[in-house]
């Protein structure tokens, strides 16, 4: 059996190392490629590898269930334009959407689940008002996480469409307000890049730090080696395109205050996925980046989680790097007294 | 990290590998589905896990938490004497939610001369109970669960698992079949008391032959016999909400749907006992092209 996520990431990067796996294994695979949401990235990588039948038709599967996201997310970003055709500023997506919307490698197979936006801060009212009266309703009716995402948060609470049961989430920032690093919101919309359809993406430095601020900032790592992957895309598609490239995320990731961030995350994937990056920008590795790949492969060939105590260290790491002391030990309490969990 | 256990196993078109933290239930499996065959190179298409909801209930009061590669959220755990039926819950819902080789229909599905008879309804309307016994009544049986629609020739294809008989059917069935082939008791289960029957030899022999829909009914047990016409529209609506995976599939399920609607003579059955019943089916069968 399978102990860690080791042999998808070797799938991934190097296609053809699947074509000695067994049966057993091959079931191995796919339990932990579902469980990391990467079974759609995985199928189309291994398209043209020699595999046996009931595999290839897994796979098949998986290919088809994707094509369905792509659409079904394209189709929700297209309710939300139109709910929002009388607002006049820029409307950002974000994440899967993002990058399917975009035509991008990272889109293709992933799986994308709530359809996430980005809009100015002093809009946040009007945009809330139009999707409320498009048909939008709040997820949460408790006062105190509604509060709290109102004064902390990087988004407004997030809001279900009652016909279509798909979620939306409005951001105004790309990390809590909460957090350490105080990221230029303005700066992110002033270039993000207009799409044929009127809507816009991100221009490609602060995608990449967005990709890499929800890796780090905003969980515990949790869905951490699809993420990875994203930014594995979107490394390699830009530098490719663009021989500034690198000059531009290193300035973006100092106006965003990512640069630690950025060096992190830029050495897991050139460990994890061989990304080919830029030296200086990765820094020296750190002795830490050998528990965050632990962390990223815990998952056995059950499909089960692994490595409990690393799990829950960084899960305690978020909440740490998400808020100061003081408010979280009130969080954690309040959360708990409403029987919860944190 | 508790071990696990695990067998595998074969049912029409799909392949499973079930792991348990306990041995029981797969030793019921294992006896109840001697006569499957095994996936061939061990090659699966699914992953059902059973595992304690917490790591204290592997021993103190085990309960059993269905997971696996598709899983829902909110699955209420059950005892561990109810381990047998957690894992036939563990495959319906990996088909339920990750199948998309056929248009998935919620109903039961017997064949006579390579013609297929498909019954759906809501719980409790006695599908599953039908199939089982016009099974023991010169009828080949396919499936209690779901019946697999072609998406490009339309045909059914089986996939018999166990019968799974409810309450006073498996009185009914003890009449009708010997005892060596019924599963544990399971009493008060989230689903009423369970007993688990396995199919007559050669439906699961024949587990890999297509027959073509040729009659669908809807079924609702206790009311005085009657057959009823109905709509295209209202056949349509209903199969789509008895269908788990019609919107997953997109315009395929569609297309397979509505060509299954135009094709396929459907009655709304009413009865009141097993040999009404037999007696409907065979006078609409009889008068079938």
């Amino acid at each position: 059996m399978m102990r860690d996520a080791r042999p998808l990431v070797d799938a991934l990067r190097e296609p053809a190392s699947v074509e000695a796996l067994s049966g057993s294994q091959w079931t191995d695979l796919i339990s932990i490629a579902r469980a990391e949401s990467l079974i759609g990235s995985l199928a189309h990588r291994l398209e043209r590898v020699t595999m046996p039948g009931r595999v290839r038709a897994v796979l098949q599967d998986a290919i088809g269930a994707h094509d369905l996201a792509r659409q079904q997310a394209l189709w929700e970003a297209d309710c939300a334009q139109r709910a929002l055709a009388d607002y006049p500023g820029k409307i950002v997506l974000m994440k899967g959407t993002a990058y399917v919307a975009a035509n991008m490698s990272a889109g293709v197979g992933r799986s994308i689940g709530d359809l996430d936006i980005m809009v100015a801060r002093e809009d946040l009212t009007v945009v809330e008002t139009a999707l409320l009266d498009a048909g939008w309703e709040w997820v949460k009716p408790d006062p105190y996480d509604d509060q709290y995402y109102r004064d902390h948060m990087h988004e407004l609470p997030p809001l279900i469409h009652r016909e279509r049961d798909r979620m939306i989430d409005v951001h105004h920032t790309i990390l809590p307000l909460t957090a350490g690093p105080t990221p230029n919101a303005g700066a992110i919309l002033n270039s993000a890049v207009r799409l044929d359809n009127g809507l816009y993406v991100m221009a490609p430095a602060d995608m990449v730090l967005h990709s890499i601020a929800h890796l780090f900032a905003d969980g515990d790592l949790a869905g951490g080696l699809r993420n990875l992957w994203d930014i594995n895309h979107l490394l390699r598609d830009f530098a490719a395109a663009d021989e500034e490239f690198w000059a531009q995320l290193d300035s973006r990731a100092k106006v965003h205050g990512l640069v630690d961030e950025l060096a992190r995350a830029l050495r897991l994937a050139a460990a994890v996925y061989d990304t080919p990056v830029d030296a200086s920008l990765a820094g020296r590795s750190a002795l830490t980046d050998s528990l965050y790949v632990r962390r990223l492969l815990a998952r056995d060939g059950y499909g089960r989680e692994t490595r409990k105590f690393t799990r829950f260290a960084f899960y305690v790491r978020s909440h740490w790097l998400r808020m100061p002391p003081l408010m979280l030990a009130r969080h954690l309490w309040t959360k708990w007294r409403k029987g919860g969990k944190p | 990290m508790g071990g696990m256990h695990q067998i595998l196993l074969k049912i029409g078109p799909a392949a499973f590998r079930i792991a348990s933290a306990w041995r029981q239930p797969l030793e019921q499996l294992e006896a109840l589905y001697q006569d499957y065959p095994q996936p061939t190179g061990e090659h699966v298409d699914f992953t059902v896990r059973l595992e304690p909801e917490k790591p204290w209930r592997r021993h103190i009061r085990p309960s059993v938490h269905i997971g696996g590669d598709f899983w829902l959220p909110d699955a209420a755990p059950l005892p561990l004497t109810q381990g047998l039926l957690a894992a036939e819950m563990g495959m319906n819902l990996q088909m339920a939610l990750g199948w998309r080789r056929h248009l998935l229909l919620h109903a039961s599905s017997v064949e006579k001369e390579g013609k297929a008879l498909i019954m759906t309804g809501l719980s409790g309307s006695g599908k599953s109970t039908l199939s089982g016994m016009l099974a023991e009544r010169g009828w080949r049986f396919m499936g209690d669960e779901f019946a697999l629609l072609s998406l490009d020739s339309g045909e059914i294809t089986p996939f018999p698992r166990l019968i799974s008989l409810k309450n006073k059917a498996v009185e009914a069935m003890q009449q009708l079949a010997p005892a060596d082939r019924f599963g544990p008791e399971m009493k008060a289960t989230p689903k009423g008391d369970i007993r688990h029957l396995v199919p007559p030899k050669e439906a699961i022999a024949r587990m890999d032959e297509t027959a073509r829909p040729t009659l669908l009914l809807f079924p609702r047990f206790g009311h005085a016999p009657e057959l009823r016409d109905m709509g295209q529209a209202e056949i349509f609506v209903r199969l789509t909400q008895a269908s788990t995976n019609y919107v997953a599939l997109g315009e395929a399920g569609f297309h397979a749907l509505t060509r299954f609607v135009d094709q396929v003579p459907t009655r709304a059955m009413d009865y009141q006992s097993v040999e009404q019943a037999e007696e409907l089916i065979d006078s609409l069968w009889s008068q079938l092209p």
